[in-house]
């Protein structure tokens, strides 16, 4: 067969880009980390913080943000049975360590995401740039970008982090841009009839009203960060995934199950509280007078 | 008393398409709608339209669907920039104005009443109605003391905090109405904004516009495609089709004398009695006795008046005094349905 290019000159290629890129992170790898060093102590303090609190004080924690967010006793005592089985089954440093890195995850992805998003929506050029980035985001395997990212940031909490907003953003992205597409019409010329500036009709109109949608886009993103939890953790993020591992490399089934199955209860809690908060959202759409 | 001009609409038109400005001396050379979207692609939503509405009066207009009504009304707030001409409203060119005196100019000249209602579903009543205050950055408690006076007005009191879904549509519409009267603004565009409520309610709501017309004075674009609708409210109509006014006047003019066949179809359901005034069927000729009639009296309320003194002709009179007879038969000639003008049936798009 004879491809257009030799094989020769395609192993010069792949050199030249590794060479290129290692170059580069030779010389600002010391840069970008320290650009990124008070994100990781921050990620630091915060895990020591949910792992040092007494563990009743975070139940109850737990508890509190499930009620408000869902206003519903079985979740809440769901909630309550569930961390403290976690804890009385010794896998509670590992689950807060999770839990930590989740909520800076998603704390980021929203933080990032929606402005992205707000802007897909605004303009059709920036969606048509950002739409197929997002699909290699979703879809390229992560272990393909895991090589770059350490390469650059090293083994840690930061790459970790990153490795999983790369995976989890998308969903919160494509969901905020699609919700203000979908908001009616007619709404948004009111709006603009009365005289409202694009300020307002953002945060009077558009963002409310494509609530619902972000929101799924936050619990999807939430449920994307957990199943990259133990991808995470071979890049030196402590968390649930690290058992995982070890269990997978000594083929222990108890210890691998048990902490797998820590990150399916995680899973499910956020995904009820988050929807629940997400349906009350849209309370106002419902009609009846008893409201 | 009416004579002040409110919004001048000088030689609009609006193409939409990808290139409408090409367009334009197309359409000034008398090309079709059908021909200028077959040839070129492009739709002609707006053709060489001028209408003067004059201050506190209603002007309605008219025009089957796909006429260019929604397009027109969204000219005059400039939700829709035309492609060619002119649109002044109190001496100022609208389309001059930049962004900021723009969104000023919207917030306190004019506001709107939507046929959907377009009402925010996550506010409640009160704050729907405080909505164009808000935009206006009063201050949300002042906003909503001034919001209260007319969802007082347009009978919701009680309602303030429930939500738009929790309404029905009479309802609803009623917010629709209120949010447009809390800003103060002189001018009021209502698109259709009654056409989708059922007929009683209709009635109900063309009773609260009257109503508040009398008292507020605002001058009022009213789009409807409903005849009768539009000879309650109108003081004046203007009929479109296909872009182009087609005729305008007051509606009794355009019973009178339909320019067309169009507007033919559109007066022929209706009943004319109810529109027409003595002043169409008198005559100069004096007469003696009679019982008196005014002479803007329509004939609905004069013919019973003849009938019951079983006269034959009436006195006509203007200020009191007898300018003129009327005779029955003149009259019931006059409110029977006229035949077309024409035998050709058009079809309208
Ligand atoms: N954005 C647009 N792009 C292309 N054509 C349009 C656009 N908006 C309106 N038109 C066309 O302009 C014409 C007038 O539309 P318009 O909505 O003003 O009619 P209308 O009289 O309000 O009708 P209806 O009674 O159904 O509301 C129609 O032929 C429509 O297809
Ligand atoms: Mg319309």
């Amino acid at each position: 067969m004879n491809f257009p290019i030799d094989r020769i000159d395609l192993r010069e290629l792949k050199k030249g880009i590794d060479f290129a890129f290692r170059d580069f992170s030779r010389t600002y790898g010391d840069a970008i980390e320290a650009f990124f060093d008070p994100l990781m102590y921050f990620m630091v303090w915060l895990e020591q913080l949910m792992i040092n609190a007494p563990w009743q004080v975070m139940v109850f924690i737990f508890a509190f943000l499930a009620w408000l967010g869902s206003r519903s006793v079985l979740l809440v005592l769901g909630t309550v049975c569930s961390f403290a089985l976690i804890y009385y089954l010794r896998m509670w440093e590992d689950t807060m360590a999770t839990v930590a890195i989740i909520s800076v995850a998603t704390l980021t992805c929203i933080g990032i995401g929606i402005p992205l998003g707000v802007l897909m929506a605004r303009s059709n050029r920036v969606q048509a740039i950002v739409t197929p980035i997002l699909d290699v985001m979703q879809t390229i395997p992560s272990f393909v970008y895991l090589i770059p990212v350490v390469m650059l940031l090293g083994i840690g909490k930061v790459p970790g982090l990153l490795a999983v907003c790369i995976y989890a953003m998308p969903p919160i992205v494509r969901l905020t841009n699609l919700g203000i597409r979908l908001v009616d019409k007619e709404v948004l010329e009111a709006a603009e009839s009365f005289g409202a500036s694009y300020r307002q009709k953002l945060f009077d109109v558009q963002i409310p009203l494509a609530l619902p949608n972000i929101f799924a886009g936050v619990n999807q993103t939430i449920m994307m960060a957990l199943a990259m939890v133990v991808i995470a953790s071979m890049i030196g993020v402590k968390s649930l995934g690290v058992p995982v591992l070890r269990a997978i490399s000594n083929q222990y089934l108890a210890l691998g199950l048990m902490n797998g199955l820590a990150i399916v209860v995680l899973a499910i809690i956020f995904d009820r509280v988050s929807q629940k908060y997400g349906q009350r959202l849209q309370k106002h759409r419902q009609g009846g007078h008893d409201v | 008393m009416m004579s002040d001009i409110k919004v001048k609409i000088k030689h609009l038109y609006k193409i939409f398409g990808s290139n409408p400005t090409a367009m334009v001396n197309h359409v000034k050379n008398g090309i079709s709608k059908q021909e200028l979207l077959s040839q070129y692609r492009h739709v002609l939503g707006l053709k060489d339209v001028n209408i003067n509405v004059p201050a506190r009066g209603v002007q309605v207009i008219m025009g089957l669907s796909g006429s260019g009504k929604s397009t027109l009304i969204r000219h005059i707030n400039r939700l829709i920039e035309p492609t060619d001409g002119e649109i002044i409203v109190d001496g100022k060119n609208v389309l001059k104005m930049n962004i900021n005196e723009l969104r000023d100019f919207r917030r306190h000249t004019l506001s709107m009443v939507f046929q959907k209602f377009a009402l925010l579903p996550h506010y409640t009543v009160m704050d729907n109605v405080a909505y164009g205050l808000k935009v206006q950055n009063i201050p949300i408690e002042k906003a909503r003391q001034r919001s209260q006076k007319w969802i007082d007005r347009v009978g919701l009191s009680g309602f303030e905090y429930n939500y738009p879904a929790q309404l029905s549509g009479g309802m609803q519409q009623r917010v629709g109405l209120a949010r447009a009267l809390a800003t103060d603004a002189e001018i009021l565009l209502m698109d259709e904004a009654f056409s989708a409520l059922d007929p009683l309610i209709r009635t109900d709501m063309q009773d609260i516009l009257l109503d508040l017309q009398e008292e507020l004075h605002k001058t009022i674009i009213f789009i409807t495609h409903d005849l009768d609708e539009a000879l309650r409210i109108g003081d004046n109509i203007a009929i479109l089709r296909d872009g182009e006014v087609v005729q305008q006047g007051t509606p009794q003019e355009i019973v009178l004398h339909p320019a067309d066949d169009y507007v033919n179809d559109f007066i022929k359901d209706i009943n004319r009695a109810r529109v027409l005034e003595v002043s169409s069927v008198m005559d100069d000729k004096l007469i003696d006795h009679g019982p008196d009639i005014d002479i803007n009296m329509v004939i609905e309320e004069a013919l019973p008046r003849l009938s019951a003194m079983t006269a034959p002709k009436g006195v006509v009179t203007q200020d009191g005094k007898a300018v003129g007879s009327v005779c029955l038969d003149r009259m019931v000639a006059a409110i029977a349905r006229p035949k077309s003008t024409s035998n050709s049936k058009t079809i309208y798009s």
